[in-house]
């Protein structure tokens, strides 16, 4: 299909290695003894649980709900008993433990109550999105935003709905390997999503690097006489699956900065976030399992798995040939966003695309001076100066980093990578948005603390006022008594 | 000479003319430096720098009576951001007045309260919840952590504890600096 | 389990490469420069590499710095090279020891080192000589194949360091202006750029005798790092670009006092300065639209100091004047970011 394509900005060509994880087709991951699910695997409010220490929970039954708008509730992947609810290691670039609900499975792999909604299109898009709500569905591309708000047109009208097959990051292949093996099922999806943004036109964005993939896709929309849904490849150039890069691809449109996309009548969604959809809509199943590649120099059989979420790292390795006391270095993601974790024994969330494990960390080299020599700035998808920035983050001078547009940085990368001084860039970027995060909320707990204080002081100027006057009053009655005849002196 | 003069006079009268003109033209509604310092104070309402609050410490120093470096909640980042509001050189925090600390928050041991009321009295902030005789309790969200009310417990069972981090209020820290780059 | 921040991936050539690489590029020029100008180009770049590392060395030590490193990063070895190609050939020991010291010293480390000097380094050292040296500095030779006398590289060294010419010959039998310098002489004579051209043998088909290929060379040096994307073609086009349009411009204006577009890019050190001088990344300005301005500026003010000024050559002030506008230049000239308005 030849449909005009744009170009952003700056950008790499970065070797694949997808390869190596697609040689196999996806295999369920074995049923683990123990299922870890942290209450918190979204973007939003952690989930609230539901269920206690003991219980009896079936596949697919809600332990944990949403709590409040942007939120998502999770869901046992299997069924078993729960035996603790508390802090425990997950996967996060702090290394910190969080709170989780453990269950243990005991192998029967029995459902809960299953409520399918085969005609989708009989139903109201709010009901839909509640649907998925329910089903805790977030962006399975890495980001973890709920999915239903997504799809919550907010009175404005989407013209185009882009579906995010890009896959831009080397190493992963988890949304490849679905669109070969289940095209039909994010076809499905797709056209849910579809009905439920009243979108006019739909879009999925494929790098050209994937051309098994692209193939199922057209095929599938072929035997499955669909019109309307247009598959387009894209260049492959990394970060081409970032959302706004995306768009700008496919559409020429810029999402505003500090704007999202539906404001240019645009939703992105994820191609594995679309299954799920259709898994949920149409088959009642709550998203309990997630495609994830397990690759990298330290795995000897590279491959992707079907893992129930809240599987242990470290049994996807071994299924796929590594000892995970061997695996020195574990990335959560590509190798380009991802996040080093501390333990393997943390568990598969539903944000986990890809394990990337060697033996050790890539050596670092040790940073040198910047010498401006703006091949960051060449490379940055954002058109940012990543010198200036630096320089600023530096120096923590937080605020002239903002000037330069700090917030528009998408972490991709691509400035640090190029780098020849070897400077850590996006870390300085990660540490000068933290610090400009953490002012702004230490200002406004300041505000807080200040307007309780001159409530508390106006409250004892009040009170003291009042009881002035009740001895005023008191003394005037005793004086009242004592000499009426007097008269007030003016 | 006399023309030298009847010029430069009428020079000072034209450039005096339209300064004034610029001065009402253009004036600034700014806030009071009072306003702008109380801004830039933690509003932990501690005391630490000797005044009895924020506000009264902010007065001190638009009135020049005190120093920019008498806030320890404030740290380095309030010494800095105050010497650029008042464009003066920022200093080290006087030690006198006490060192950075990192942020805590005030616990009640709850089963040894007993309900005497002076630390409600004493919490600048209304941050203590309770009655006369009965237990007390912190919010925690409102506790500045300012340790007013760990002196007047009469039982000691006030203690300040560390805010504990979590995946929330973790953030990323700065890159160790190699040896080889500037500092 | 070992942490690391993203991207876990690296794909730079280190700064040491990058430097080298700008040697590399080099090479063609200075085996040029030597072939026209003897031995005693080899010896002035030998000794202010020396000079350069050995200051480098000890000024990192006195600053507390790790030495290896920043010793083997290059950058004072390329500071090292464009000023003494920027040297007469039989410059006196001092001139290169002085010039080198200055530039490693006081230009670079005392401004903080690799990535924090305001100016190029090596202009900067070169401008110091220029003006405290003028004689030494502007005693340039005539190409070899002019006064027919070719030293050894032993005999060049002797005069380097000892400042006596060898057996039979006198120093003024081989030096002569270089051909910008002589240019000008004639045309403050009042002659016209032919009759001088005609006047002195110094002069080419194109710019300078010799002065064409060294030129030619350093374009094809640097049109390689262009390849190489070593550096960009921002710079270096604005440059020659901006001389291009000062010199033709004036030279259609008037033809007899103002010399052809192609002797401004063919002589003096045009194509170094556009190549390697200009494209320093530390003191040039760093967004695209900046060093378009940056290079038409030095090409600009070069065109002005070459033919209105007092020195013969002006890349050297050029680029100074340009680097003290650069961090302007680059606040009014950052990109769109993209998602912000057009």
């Amino acid at each position: 299909m030849n449909a005009k394509l744009w170009r952003f900005p700056g950008g790499l060509h970065l070797s694949g290695h997808k390869t190596e994880s697609t040689r196999l087709p996806t295999q369920r991951a074995r049923l683990p003894k123990r299922l870890t699910l942290p209450l918190h695997q979204h973007i939003g409010a952690e989930a609230k649980p539901v269920v206690a220490v003991g219980e009896r929970v079936l596949k697919g039954q809600v332990i944990a709900r949403a709590e409040g708008y942007v939120s998502a509730p999770v869901h046992a992947s299997s069924s078993g008993t729960v035996i603790a609810a508390g802090d425990f290691p997950v996967p996060h670039p702090s290394g910190l433990s969080a709170p989780c609900i453990v269950i243990e499975t005991d192998g029967a792999e029995q459902w809960c109550e299953r409520h399918p909604t085969p005609d989708y299109t009989a139903q109201d898009p709010s009901h839909l999105r509640n649907l998925i709500r329910e089903a805790g569905i977030v962006g399975l591309g890495g980001a973890g935003f709920p999915s239903f708000i997504k799809l919550n047109p907010l009175g404005k009208t989407v013209d185009t709905l882009i579906l995010n097959a890009a896959e831009c990051e080397p190493y992963i292949t988890c949304d490849d390997m679905l669109m070969r093996e289940r095209a039909a099922e994010i076809i499905h999806g797709i056209r849910i999503m579809r009905h439920a943004l009243h979108a006019a036109h739909c879009i999925i964005g494929i790098e050209d690097n994937k051309p098994e993939a692209y193939a199922a896709l057209v095929r599938a929309l072929r035997e499955l006489r669909i019109d309307g849904i247009q598959v387009i490849q894209v260049p492959t150039r990394y970060p081409a699956g970032g959302e706004k890069q995306l768009i700008h691809v496919l559409t020429g449109r810029e999402v505003p900065s500090n704007g999202l996309p539906v404001h240019i009548g645009i939703v992105c969604h994820n191609v594995a976030t679309a299954a799920a959809v259709h898994r949920a809509v149409q088959l009642g199943e709550p998203l309990i399992s997630r495609y994830v590649t397990i690759t990298g120099p330290g795995v000897p059989e590279p491959r992707n798995l079907e893992v129930l979420l809240g599987t242990p790292m470290a049994e996807l390795l071994q299924q796929c040939g590594a000892d995970p006391s061997s695996i020195g270095h574990l990335v959560m993601g590509g190798p380009m966003m991802g996040f080093s974790v501390h333990t393997s024994s943390a568990p598969v969330v539903k944000t986990t695309n890809c394990l990337l494990a060697a033996e050790h960390a890539p050596a670092v080299q040790a940073a040198m001076p910047c010498i401006r020599c703006g091949a960051c700035a060449e490379a940055c998808p954002a058109n940012l100066l990543p010198q200036q920035l630096y320089w600023h983050a530096h120096a923590k001078e937080f605020d002239k980093a903002q000037n330069y547009n700090l917030f528009d940085c998408i972490e991709c990368g691509c400035c640090a990578a190029v780098c020849p001084s070897h400077i850590p860039l996006v870390q300085y970027y990660r540490y000068a948005k933290g610090e400009i995060w953490t002012r702004e909320r230490e200002k406004q707990k300041a505000d807080v603390a200040r307007a309780r204080h001159e409530f508390r002081l106006a409250r004892l100027a009040q009170e003291k006022a009042e009881r002035e006057a009740r001895h005023a009053q008191k003394k005037a009655e005793l004086a009242g008594k004592n000499a009426p005849r007097e008269t007030a002196p003016h | 000479m006399l023309s030298a003069i009847l010029a430069f006079t009428a020079l000072a009268a034209a450039f005096g003319l339209i300064l004034g003109f610029a001065a009402v033209r253009f004036k600034v509604e700014g806030d009071p430096l009072v306003d702008k310092i109380d801004a830039l104070l933690p509003q932990t309402q501690c005391g630490q720098c000797t005044y009895p609050g924020c506000r009264p410490y902010a007065e001190a120093i638009a009135k020049g009576e005190a120093d920019i470096n008498q806030c320890p909640p404030g740290g380095e980042a309030g010494i800095i951001a105050l010497a650029d509001l008042l464009g003066r050189d920022p200093k080290p925090l006087n030690a006198r007045h006490g060192a950075v600390k990192p942020k805590m928050v005030a616990v009640i041991d709850e089963p040894l309260c007993i309900g005497c009321t002076l630390c409600i009295q004493a919490c600048p902030v209304d941050a203590i919840l309770g009655a006369a005789k009965q237990m007390h309790t912190v919010i925690e969200q409102e506790c500045t952590g300012c340790e007013l009310c760990v002196a007047p417990c009469p039982v000691d069972c006030i203690r300040m504890a560390p805010v504990q981090q979590d995946i929330r209020s973790w953030k990323w820290q700065a890159p160790l600096e190699a040896a080889g780059s500037h500092a | 389990m070992q942490t690391s921040s993203s991207p876990h991936l690296h794909s730079a050539a280190p700064v040491s490469s990058v430097m080298l690489r700008v040697i590399y590029a080099l090479i063609p020029g200075v085996i040029a420069t030597i072939w026209f100008f003897g031995w005693g180009v080899a010896v002035n770049v030998m000794l202010a590499a020396i000079v350069a590392l050995a200051s480098e060395a000890v000024m990192l030590a006195a600053r507390g710095r790790p030495i290896k490193p920043f010793l083997l990063d290059g950058s004072a070895l390329v500071t090292a090279f464009l000023l003494a190609l920027s040297l007469p050939p039989l410059a006196p020991w001092w001139i290169t020891l002085i010039g080198t010291a200055f530039a490693i010293v006081v230009a670079k480390q005392l401004y903080g080192g690799l990535g924090c000097n305001p100016f190029n380094p090596a202009m900067a050292g070169y401008v110091v000589l220029l003006i405290s040296f003028p004689r030494e500095m502007t005693q340039w030779l005539a190409p070899e194949t002019v006064s027919g006398h070719a030293l050894s590289f032993a005999q060049a060294a002797q005069v380097i360091f000892s400042g006596a010419a060898p057996p039979g010959l006198t120093l003024d039998a081989v030096s002569a202006a270089t051909p910008l310098d002589t240019l000008k002489t004639h045309l403050h004579l009042g002659e016209t750029v032919e009759a001088a051209r005609r006047a002195s043998p110094v002069f080419g088909s194109l710019g300078g005798l010799g002065w064409e290929w060294i030129n030619g060379l350093f374009l094809a040096g640097g049109l390689w790092m262009m390849y190489k994307k070593v550096i960009t073609w921002h710079i270096p086009v604005a440059l020659l670009g901006g001389l291009l349009v000062m010199s033709t411009a004036f030279h259609l204006f008037n033809g007899d006092a103002y010399v052809s577009p192609a002797f401004h890019l063919f002589s003096g050190a045009a194509m170094l300065g556009a190549f390697f001088i200009a494209t320093d990344p530390v003191s040039a300005c760093t967004t695209p639209r900046g060093k378009l301005y940056y290079g038409a500026g030095i090409g600009i003010l070069t065109y002005i100091i070459r033919a209105w000024g007092g020195y013969p050559d002006g890349i050297a002030f050029a680029v100074l004047l340009m680097n003290m506008a650069a961090p302007l230049i680059d606040h009014y000239t950052q990109p769109r970011v993209f998602g912000h308005k057009k």
